[in-house]
């Protein structure tokens, strides 16, 4: 899967940044900063993990920067990213 | 209530402040450059968060725009209540965004479910109201936006807003003779709220069924402007269970107080309920 | 005959009888100016030598107010010259801390500080010791706890350093000052009178050093022992930040206008009632709506109690609220108040919430309106440790206002970002359940049901009521389940019950 450097969301209160590179080793790698890390720090990352493992992307270097985002948004601000880092059409399917 | 498509902040607390509906916005208030992920989020929000009964609504971006196609089968897919029009002119837009939702919804599996409102914000939408409050039968109601209107004339908006009273009245007639509602433009003043009280009383005398707003503070006055006085409701609550009564008997004929009720009276004392209800003055557990 | 001279002997055998000396006559009389003498006093010494002077030894007790908040400069000033004198393990027992006193961290390392009391901890220090810095876990206490405890001794003070606005050579001093050369204003002292009147040794710091007589004051000279003039106190323009602020935030006005509702409907807003508003935005705005209400029925307030805001004076001036009782002045407005106006009275800490004192004020106080970090199912409050574990807040007048009035109301919003703020249990344990009757959020009402007369009046005025643990599982559902906190097994922190009882502690966060 082709990859560029990609990003969705904002720093709003509420929102995710995530941002999306190409992996530098095997596997999707993601970097979290999170105003509730200890409390959600597994969640936010599982719920981008399985965003894009569900869309097909394995191999990635993702930076996330989250504001409190509920899952909903993060999984649109993962999906976005992914379109923008990918150009495939979600909707598609 | 207007909420921007590209605030997850505010799509996720709109709901506490008790707006009848809330309409999340592709259109305006979305940079072009991120039309794409504002719908993602809608679409995400509609399909997860607990909107309880207020009615989903979203303005997307027209059909001659690379986004409105787009817009129609991601928020058709969340199940949106009604898919707001933007700068609605003629009636055969209606019909194309109609055969549009059809497409996604046959899809899907879930034929008819979503409806339409209509935003008119051109003289010629305002000239052909009537022909697109009709063109289709998901049509729930018409809209004024007022900004687009008011340049297309050639003038700006005052506080008085004369320059509208053709627009809005054109506006209730074609709503009312077509059987949907009809919403009033929004007031982005907010500090101004003696100017937006004075709008809305004008809207309500004008016929108007409810009024966009932009901000949750204004939400009370509107609820204040359109709650039904103590005495009406006590009237309509009379007339409803006059009609319960002669259901009961299995007679057609309704009487309050020894006197034939008409039809129109029995339609405005549901309405002055509705909107008690709407108000919060009184439960629907209570009636 | 029966002259001075005659009398003696009598005299002599009088003094002899009672064990005391007969008069040998007096000193010479001063003649000087008294406008001279007015301005100075054996008591007007520097910062180093009151401190030597008060005898002030390793190990010892200093204490301080937060009158000025995030604009105080005295806790800083004064301990980085004990540091510099070179004292060590002193026990710094503060009305509280916040984000301005981080140069405490500094201090704690070098063990100049080995211990702390306050109501609060705000900012990198909270930070800090959350995650372990000091030895011995910080002692916590409210408002009125604190007056309590240096009342009966549990606390201890030897030497109190208590920044004044201005202050006479004698030690007349005030939150406020009446001179042209007025550097700074706070308002009322109210919690620094108990360490005035119970310390040892009190060293008043002033910015504005006036003429005798200071009056009418708040701190007596007879209290005080030593008189140090500094540069500045407190910068005044943030006495009402941090925690106070007036809203524009709609959730906030939101959960105003159903405090405001809940208090109008609960049965105590009636003539001459009293009213205490928490810090926090929307117990603050919230009285902004009662206002139209009283005005509409013709009801006015006997008193409002507690941090006094612009609001309140504004309604005291229009003639709704009769008097205003204040321990502390959450704005300048308050604060010009409190000097101009003799029906704005200070009080300190121990009349305004004392547990002892059965006339403190808070026993006659109708209705409280307060915030909370969290409440849980079982109305318990905690307005000190953050869901993350880490101290953030401080306990305030909370549980003494609770307890005491005839009308608890805690305002807070459902979520706050991801962060729920009504949960099974609180992170730690300020207020207790017994004591809190309604919690106000944006997704509805909860009533307490050890009130079900409240309830159901509450009820019937059209609120939407909801059992409290709706509210909980409706925040779970939102924001799903929180991961458990990396709590270590160290204490850092103790919190007190105002009646002098141990009443949780607070353990380190690990991570």
């Amino acid at each position: 899967m082709e990859i560029k450097n990609a990003a969705a969301g904002t720093l709003e209160s509420g929102d995710i940044l995530i941002q999306i590179a190409p992996a530098t080793t095997a596997g999707l790698h993601i970097d979290l900063d999170s105003t509730v890390a200890y409390q959600f720090g597994a969640q936010i990352k599982k719920v981008i993990t399985e965003t894009l493992t569900g869309l097909g992307m394995d191999n990635a270097d993702v930076k996330a920067t989250d504001k409190g985002a509920l899952d909903c948004t993060i999984r649109a601000r993962a999906t976005a990213a992914f379109v923008r880092a990918t150009g495939k059409d979600v909707w598609a399917d | 209530m207007f909420v921007p498509g590209n605030n997850p902040g505010m799509m996720q607390d709109a709901f506490i402040y008790g707006p009848d509906s809330i309409m999340l916005d592709l259109e305006d208030s979305v940079t072009m450059a991120e039309k794409d992920t504002a719908r993602l989020l809608v679409h995400n929000a509609l399909k997860t968060i607990d909107y309880g009964n207020t009615e989903m609504v979203v303005r997307i971006n027209p059909l001659n725009t690379p986004y409105g196609k787009k817009d129609i089968e991601a928020v058709v897919k969340a199940g949106v209540h009604v898919i707001r029009m933007p700068k609605t002119e003629t009636a055969d837009e209606v019909r194309e965004v109609e055969a549009e939702i059809e497409r996604v919804e046959k899809e899907i599996g879930c034929l008819g479910r979503t409806q339409i409102m209509a935003a008119i914000e051109s003289t010629l939408g305002v000239i052909n109201a009537y022909d697109i409050a009709v063109a289709s039968k998901r049509m729930m109601g018409i809209a004024l936006g007022a900004e687009d209107y008011s340049a297309n004339l050639k003038t700006q908006r005052s506080p008085e807003g004369i320059e509208l009273l053709l627009a809005r009245q054109t506006i209730v007639v074609a709503a009312r003779a077509a059987g949907i509602d009809a919403l009033d433009t929004v007031y982005s003043n907010l500090n101004d709220m003696e100017t937006f009280r004075k709008e809305v009383e004008l809207i309500k005398q004008l016929g108007f069924d409810g009024k966009s707003i932009i901000n949750p503070r204004q939400i009370e006055v509107v609820n204040e402007v359109f709650a039904p006085k103590e005495k009406d409701i006590q009237k309509a609550l009379t007339i409803l269970a006059a009609i319960k009564e002669a259901e009961e008997r299995g007679s057609g004929v309704i009487a309050v107080n020894g006197k034939m009720v008409d039809r129109p009276v029995v339609i405005r004392a549901q309405r002055t309920i509705d909107l008690a209800i709407a108000s919060g003055i009184i439960n629907k557990e209570d009636i | 005959m029966n002259s001075i001279k005659d009398r003696a002997a009598l005299i002599a055998e009088a003094a002899a009888r009672m064990n005391k000396d007969t008069f040998k006559g007096t000193q010479p009389k001063v003649t000087t100016a008294r406008t001279e003498l007015q301005h100075q006093s054996a008591k007007v010494v520097t910062l180093e030598d009151a401190i030597r002077k008060t005898g002030l030894k390793d190990g010892m007790t200093i204490s301080f107010h937060h009158h000025f908040r995030g604009g105080d400069k005295v806790i800083n000033l004064v301990v980085a010259k004990l540091a510099e004198m070179g004292f060590k393990n002193l026990h710094l027992a503060s009305s509280s801390l916040i984000d301005v006193h981080e140069p405490l961290i500094e201090h704690i390392r070098n063990g100049v500080i080995t211990k702390i009391s306050t109501s609060g901890l705000r900012g990198k220090l909270a930070n800090e010791i959350s995650h372990g810095l000091m030895e011995e876990p910080v002692i916590f206490r409210s408002h009125g706890g604190r007056g309590s405890a240096i009342a009966n001794g549990d606390l201890h003070i030897d030497v109190a350093f208590l920044g004044a606005s201005s202050c006479d050579p004698m030690g007349n001093a005030c939150g406020f000052s009446r001179s042209e050369n007025a550097k700074s204003i706070c308002g009322s002292l109210g919690y620094a009178l108990p360490d005035a009147q119970y310390a040892d040794k009190v060293v008043i710091l002033t910015d504005d050093l006036v003429a005798y007589p200071n009056t009418p004051n708040a701190i007596s000279e007879r209290n005080v022992d030593y008189v140090v003039v500094v540069d500045s106190v407190g910068d005044s323009s943030k006495i009402s930040s941090g925690a106070i602020r007036d809203t524009k935030n709609p959730r906030d006005i939101l959960l105003a206008q159903q405090a405001a509702k809940v208090i109008i409907n609960s049965g105590y807003f009636k003539q001459g009632f009293s009213i205490q508003t928490g810090s926090g935005g929307a117990s603050l705005a919230a009285v902004k709506f009662i206002r139209q209400s009283m005005i509409d029925q013709g009801i006015t307030a006997s008193f409002a109690l507690g941090g006094i805001t612009a609001h309140m004076v504004k309604m005291h001036e229009e003639g709704l609220i009769e008097r205003l009782i204040d321990v502390q002045s959450f704005d300048k407005v308050a604060a010009e108040s409190l000097k101009n106006d003799p029906m704005h009275k200070e009080v300190s800490a121990n009349e305004y919430a004392s547990y002892d004192e059965p006339g403190s004020a808070t026993h006659n106080l109708d209705i409280v309106i307060l915030s909370a970090l969290e409440v849980d199912v079982n109305f318990n409050v905690n307005v000190l440790v953050g869901s993350d574990g880490i101290i953030r807040g401080a306990i305030g007048g909370h549980p003494d206002t609770a307890a005491d009035s005839a009308l608890s109301i805690i305002v807070c919003p459902l979520l706050r970002g991801r962060i729920p703020c009504v949960v099974d249990e609180v992170t730690t344990h300020i207020t207790p359940g017994s004591t809190v009757d309604v919690v106000v959020t944006e997704y509805g009402i909860a009533v307490n049901p050890a009130r079900p007369e409240l309830k159901e009046r509450l009820a019937k005025a059209g609120l939407k009521i909801v059992d409290i643990n709706a509210l909980k599982d409706r925040a779970k559902s939102i924001i799903g389940e929180a991961a458990p906190l990396p709590f270590g097994d160290k204490v850092v922190g103790i919190v007190m019950n105002r009646d002098g009882s141990v009443m949780d502690v607070i353990k380190n966060i690990t991570e």
